[in-house]
């Protein structure tokens, strides 16, 4: 067990210095001056001369944005320059935000809908018709009624996050185990606390599978959201650098949103595993 | 009303098929009565409607047609008043053994104190042998001590009457035998009035004042109801000695083998009244051999076997 931890940590590794080696020989600069000169030409004309951008950046570049953003991640230098933790805040608390709300909805929602065959019947013609409208689709409906390009985004991703966790909560929910039920019917539980005592820990497994899945779909949705409609977050960040053409900086954003996406996953992984329950 | 703490009268259920049509009833015209401190088993093949009579008798189902009553009051619904022993154990697995005993006993005496509750459960599962084992999640424990921890569950609410569905059928031999002793001595002690289902002839007979035989279904009717006309005071190792326990062993096992299928159709209300089943006591008969016995006591099958060829 430990041997191979071990072992898949030293492939992982591996494959890290292999994938950096092929692409530090790929981008290692070609002799064709002419194109050097358009490019570092063209550069000055988006007043970046300073750095050299020709074609794709080598792994050195790269790490040196990585070391640049990482020594300082809170600084604020007005709208267009923020450090990384600044960026990556307002995401997540865009994120957190849109996302809280939708647990406040989708949940007991969920929790009516499961319990009643009938509602359930009522209500899936709009879940099935809701959930696969691309989140984005909603932003220009969004922006006109909501007018704030900030509770925008917040809106994209309450509506993205709400599905998953719906239909699983009302899964969940419709699928407790009989036995328990009835257990709860014989000592004449009531309602209150059979909801709470019985059928939440019952589903809890499933409904915090819902909410893993909304979460990962959730941090998706924000970078494109923020790309849409800019002023701050990582996907704002983004798109600033390639505006600027400074690829090293939207390559360091790119691993920041894998990471950060990660951690995300991580966290809600251990609440379900919290909840879960071995039979 | 007479004085039988249980009385079943015409009970009757039907499922609907599939395409909404009525079935055939599972059974119907089921008539028995349970007295108080009275221990019943039933039995019957796989199908014919035990649990369904069960679970109308929990207030679990409803029954087509038909009443039950108990303590002269129609059965309406699930109750603190009967205590269910389930077949597959329904412990919460998120809870702990005792969390499991305590979330009945909470429900039943909401007042109780914290302390009170734990004294109470803890006293519970200390009886069925469990007292090492308060904090353990039903997920450690085995087979056979999920199901004490469900025995425990009901007799804890100190029910009028405990209904029990195969509580021991998903255990093996010896630790069967060893709960049946305990549940033995339990009832001994408590005069608890119990229902039970089991598929085990000799488990029926160790524990039971009266067995219901069930005819197969659809149409199942109680057949008769036998007396286990041996003392009180079993013991699993002793019952074998008595030699009324092989003719009522012999009886039981000719009913499921040869008799049980004979019940249906309108020919068997020739030999049969199931609004007053016989009342059979067949450790008390002479020692004849049993199978034979019946053979020209009942003529009845026969006349149907020979109806069918
Ligand atoms: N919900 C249901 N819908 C339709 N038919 C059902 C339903 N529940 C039970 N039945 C039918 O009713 C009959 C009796 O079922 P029941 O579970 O009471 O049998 P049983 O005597 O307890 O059998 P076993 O000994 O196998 O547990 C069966 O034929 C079954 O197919
Ligand atoms: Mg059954």
């Amino acid at each position: 067990m430990r041997s191979i931890k071990l072992k898949a940590a030293v492939i992982s590794l591996l494959l890290f210095l292999l994938f950096i080696g092929a692409w530090h020989m790929a981008t290692l600069p070609k002799e064709s001056t002419s194109l050097a000169g358009a490019n570092a030409e063209y550069a000055a004309l988006m007043g970046k001369g300073a750095e050299k951008s020709g074609g794709f950046p080598p792994p050195l570049e790269v790490g040196q944005a990585f070391v640049k953003y990482l020594a300082d991640p809170f600084y604020d230098h007005g709208p267009n320059d923020k450090g990384i933790a600044i960026q990556l805040g307002h995401s997540l608390a865009r994120v957190g935000l849109g996302f809280f709300l939708a647990v406040l909805v989708a949940v007991p929602l969920g929790f009516v809908i499961g319990m009643s065959p009938l509602l359930l019947r009522a209500f899936d013609p709009f879940i099935q018709v809701l959930k696969p409208i691309s989140p984005l689709a909603w932003m220009p409906l969004a922006l006109y009624t909501l007018k704030d390009s900030n509770v925008s985004g917040i809106f994209v991703i309450f509506i993205c996050s709400i599905w998953p966790m719906l239909i699983n909560t009302a899964f969940g929910v419709a699928s407790v185990r009989r036995d328990w039920i009835n257990v709860a019917r014989t000592l004449e539980v009531n309602p209150l606390r059979k909801a709470f005592l019985v059928i939440l820990p019952a589903a809890a497994p499933t409904i915090l599978t819902g909410m893993r899945i909304s979460m990962g779909i959730a941090w998706l949705v924000i970078v494109a959201a923020e790309m849409l409609v800019g002023g701050t977050g990582i996907g704002y960040f983004v798109w600033n650098e390639w505006n600027n053409l400074a690829l090293p900086n939207v390559i360091f954003a790119i691993t920041m949103i894998g990471v950060v996406g990660m951690l995300l996953d991580m966290i809600f992984g251990r609440l379900q595993q919290l909840v879960t329950y071995r039979e | 009303m007479s004085a039988h703490f249980l009385i079943v009268e015409a009970l009757k259920k039907a499922y609907p098929a599939a395409n909404g049509q009525p079935n055939p009833p599972v059974f119907e015209d089921i008539h028995f009565h349970i007295d108080k401190g009275e221990f019943v088993c039933i039995v019957g093949h796989s199908g014919c409607g035990k649990t369904t009579i069960l679970n109308v008798l929990a207030g679990l189902e409803e029954a087509t047609a038909g009443d039950a009553f108990m303590d002269n009051r129609e059965v309406r619904g699930p109750s603190l008043d009967r205590g269910v022993v389930f077949q597959g154990h329904a412990l919460m697995p998120w809870m702990s053994v005792l969390g499991n005993v305590a979330f009945a006993v909470k429900s039943k005496w909401p007042e109780w104190s914290k302390e009170k509750v734990r004294e109470h459960c803890a006293g519970y599962l200390e009886m069925v042998g469990l007292g090492d084992a308060l904090d353990k999640k039903p997920a450690e424990l085995s087979g056979g001590m999920k199901q004490r921890v469900g025995i425990a569950r009901a007799f804890a609410i100190q029910p009028k009457m405990l209904l029990l569905d195969e509580p021991f059928g998903a255990l093996d031999a010896l630790t069967r035998g060893t709960i049946q002793d305990e549940l033995l001595k339990i009832v001994q002690a408590t005069h608890q009035t119990v229902f039970m289902i089991t598929h085990d002839v000799d488990e029926a007979i160790l524990l039971a004042d009266k067995i219901l035989l069930m005819s197969n279904g659809p149409h199942a009717k109680i057949a008769e109801i036998v007396e286990v006309t041996m003392p009180r005071d079993r013991t699993r190792a002793g019952i074998h000695h008595d030699p009324q326990y092989y003719k009522i062993r012999n009886h039981l096992v000719d009913f499921l083998v040869n008799r049980s299928k004979t019940y249906a159709g309108a020919e068997a209300e020739m030999f049969h009244d199931a609004k007053n089943p016989p009342l059979v006591r067949p450790g008390l008969e002479g020692d004849r051999a049993p199978v034979l016995t019946l053979a020209t006591e009942r003529p009845a099958p026969q006349l149907k076997q020979a109806i069918n060829q």
